[in-house]
């Protein structure tokens, strides 16, 4: 967790703005996150955090603004699909992982049809991954077979083996019972210890806190106010994010 | 002869096959009044607690559904008496009637299915709550189940009778003279192969203009019931 | 053994119950061929209707333009018209300005079968159906699946093949036993045409050996064995390809 701050951020993004149909769900969105850096995004529901997010892997299109992933210009028209999203990888809310392909096959596909990657090379670096997870016996289950937490580190072990410089957690303990939920956050933390960039969308204040790097609250479409967790968590300055603070604290 | 004379031929024609045409509808008309309501008896006897209700009307749906049509049809040509004798009175029994009757086993078989599923289809929550509330399993079917399922069985129903129009020119087989009959002795009466494609596309506009506002319908229905 | 079945149904015919195709060479012989020739029906031209389905569903998901036009014209067009219109329209409008070719005696002999045309007619009728039964299948799989491949940097052509399609034919299985059914059912039309099919040839059995109600007794069974065996195989391939915690209720 050595952050130079001069350095160049990775991800950048510069008065972005969002509408579905009327409603505007951001509203002029400026973020700096460098390589490295782990931040926690943090917010009511319905503010837009999930949408930052699903902007920054080219999942949802903007309106306006910019979206710089290093070189990478995301809005622009003719964008390489595959090459950005071999830099961001991204792990759901829901797992979504394949129900009709195995654990292994789930983690090792893309990089095989995708990136078209020797498939032997993949597979040895899929069940890494997966011995990392703490999954090594599963390789073979289908994703119906296993319980929420499990299918959720397969699916950050499916992130992984792209070999992607920055990885969205969208609220990936949302959808999990309470004692699933601390596994699957140390396996997020190992994510994060190994040096990997996370940009994490979480309810979970007591893992923002010590995690992140950096914690950014929206509401309604715009960041109220962003700093380190030890400054954000005891010296909030604007109302919206003290009145947020004292209903999730 | 030119183009202008094959036009002006085939539309002298028009009439006849339309005639034709009016014997389709007529057939499917009668046929999904009688099969509706046979149709609705297979149905309740289908959801019948009692076996001895319950299995021949499961037997029954099941035989009329997957028999072809065609072969039901050829039963009740053959097998059926050209006339019948009711209380004295000798009634005949044209080839279009008797048609029409074998039309109606398929469309009272899959309408029973109709009416088994959109029962089916009422979560088993309600049953259970209508016998809390001291309901009958009869009130509960007719005053709680049903109404929620008239709505919803009236797509499948529209299809149903769609499916059934499309079927009537199946009696041309065994004689009626319905619009494709009378299209096939057109053709062969104006003895011009030219006539062939254009009398048959004609035929098959006629079929479509009439069916595809029905399924449209249907559709539109379905989507509505869907979101409510 | 075959002689006593024979003698068996010899003497069941002089009671009163004439079943030719048990104890008759020739008519045993015709039956089979119609028996042969319906299966051959139900074989080709449900295959061919799959694949028709399969292929005009996927151009429905992934186009917009022109092709998508074309393939809602064709289901409009074969759902909305009799199946025994679109034959004698193939067979003998089609058919008539198709090119003639001669036989081995020099006869005039169309180059396109009167089953051939069946065939045709009853995979166009069919398929128009099973692309609907798909794209059913297509609707029901939630698009999270599909976000998530594109996450992974797939296009969303080489998702659709990889991970939404597959998932949709699980969905597809019983509307799809319910129009090969129909389609069983439906070959019995092939018969207008004259291809010698079991209603066909039944037809020539009863009219020659005046056994009407046996024959079609024996008919009815056959089709109900038929298309009980249709839903039998695909039940079979669901069970096989059914998929842990996926499936009817559970497709997220």
């Amino acid at each position: 967790m050595t952050i130079t701050p001069n350095a160049a951020p990775l991800i950048c993004l510069r008065g972005v703005r969002k509408s579905f149909g009327t409603f505007e769900v951001l509203r002029g969105i400026d973020m700096d996150i460098r390589k490295g850096e782990v931040v926690a995004i943090i917010g009511p529901s319905g503010s837009g955090k999930s949408t930052i997010l699903r902007t920054i892997n080219g999942l949802t299109p903007i309106n306006e603004g910019t979206i710089q992933v290093g070189d990478i210009e995301v809005s622009d028209p003719k964008l390489d699909q595959v090459k950005l999203r071999h830099r961001v990888g991204m792990v759901f809310q829901q797992y979504n992982l394949f129900p009709h392909k195995t654990v292994l096959e789930n983690v090792a596909m893309a990089p095989i049809q995708v990136l078209r990657q020797p498939r032997r090379l993949v597979e040895e670096r899929a069940r890494k991954l997966l011995a990392d997870m703490r999954l090594p016996d599963k390789a073979s289950s289908y994703p119906g077979e296993l319980s929420g937490g499990q299918q959720q580190r397969v699916a950050i072990a499916r992130a992984l083996c792209m070999e992607p410089e920055v990885i969205l957690f969208d609220e990936v303990t949302a959808a999990l019972d309470p004692e699933m939920v601390k596994e699957v956050l140390s396996a997020v933390r190992k994510v994060a210890e190994d040096g990997m960039t996370c940009i994490l969308v979480t309810h979970e204040m007591g893992f923002a806190r010590e995690a992140a790097d950096h914690v950014y609250f929206t509401d309604k479409g715009v960041i109220v106010e962003h700093a380190p967790p030890a400054d954000f968590f005891t010296k909030a300055s604007d109302p919206r994010t003290k009145e947020f603070l004292s209903k999730v604290l | 002869m030119n183009q202008a004379n094959l036009l002006a031929q085939i539309l002298e024609w028009m009439p006849f096959v339309l005639q034709g045409f009016v014997l389709n509808i007529l057939m499917s008309v009668l046929a999904i009044a009688i099969g509706t309501t046979v149709g609705t008896f297979l149905g309740f006897g289908q959801i019948s607690p009692n076996i001895l209700i319950g299995a021949p009307a499961k037997l029954a749906t099941q035989l009329f559904r997957n028999a072809p049509w065609l072969v039901l049809l050829f039963y009740c040509i053959f097998l059926m008496p050209y006339q019948v004798n009711i209380g004295g009175v000798m009634i005949q029994l044209p080839s279009w009637l008797r048609a029409t009757i074998g039309f109606s086993f398929p469309v009272a078989a899959n309408f029973s299915e109709i009416v088994r599923g959109s029962v089916n289809s009422v979560p088993r929550g309600q049953w259970e709550a209508a016998e809390a509330l001291g309901y009958s399993r009869r009130a509960t079917l007719f005053r709680i189940i049903l109404p929620q399922c008239v709505t919803r069985m009236v797509p499948p129903w529209m299809n149903l009778y769609a499916l059934l129009l499309t079927a009537t020119p199946l009696s041309m087989i065994v004689g009626v003279e319905e619009a494709l009959g009378r299209t096939q002795a057109a053709v062969q009466a104006q003895s011009d192969s030219r006539v062939l494609i254009p009398m048959y596309l004609a035929l098959l506009a006629m079929f479509f203009l009439y069916t595809w506002p029905i399924n449209r319908l249907s559709l539109m229905l379905e989507r509505r019931f869907r979101t409510k | 053994m075959i002689t006593n079945i024979q003698t068996f149904f010899q003497d069941l015919a002089s009671s009163g119950i004439n079943l030719t195709i048990f104890y008759d060479a020739f008519d045993f012989d015709r039956f089979v061929t119609g028996l042969g020739n319906t299966l051959l029906l139900i074989l080709i031209s449900a295959l061919l209707s799959i694949v028709i389905g399969a292929g005009c569903a996927a151009i429905l998901t992934l186009s917009n333009g022109f092709a998508a036009a074309i393939v809602r014209g064709y289901i409009a067009l074969f759902r909305n018209t009799p199946l025994i219109v679109q034959m004698y329209f193939f067979y003998f409008a089609i058919g008539s300005i198709m090119p003639v070719g001669r036989n081995e005696l020099g006869l005039p002999q169309p180059l396109i079968s009167s089953f051939s045309w069946a065939v045709l007619s009853l995979s166009l009728y069919s398929g128009a159906f099973n692309t609907e039964t798909f794209r059913a299948g297509i609707g029901a799989v939630h698009n999270s699946y599909e976000e998530a491949a594109l996450a992974l940097g797939y296009g969303k052509r080489q998702a659709f093949f990889s991970v939404t399609a597959p998932l949709a034919l699980r969905f597809s299985f019983a509307s799809l036993a319910n129009n090969l059914v129909d389609l069983t059912k439906a070959t019995t039309v092939a018969y207008a045409v004259g291809v010698a099919e079991l209603l066909y040839v039944s037809n020539q059995i009863w009219s020659d050996s005046l056994n009407t109600i046996e024959m079609m007794n024996v008919m009815l069974v056959i089709y109900l064995v038929l298309t009980g065996a249709v839903v039998f195989i695909i039940n079979r391939v669901e069970a096989a390809m059914r998929l842990p915690g996926f499936g009817l209720g559970d497709g997220q």
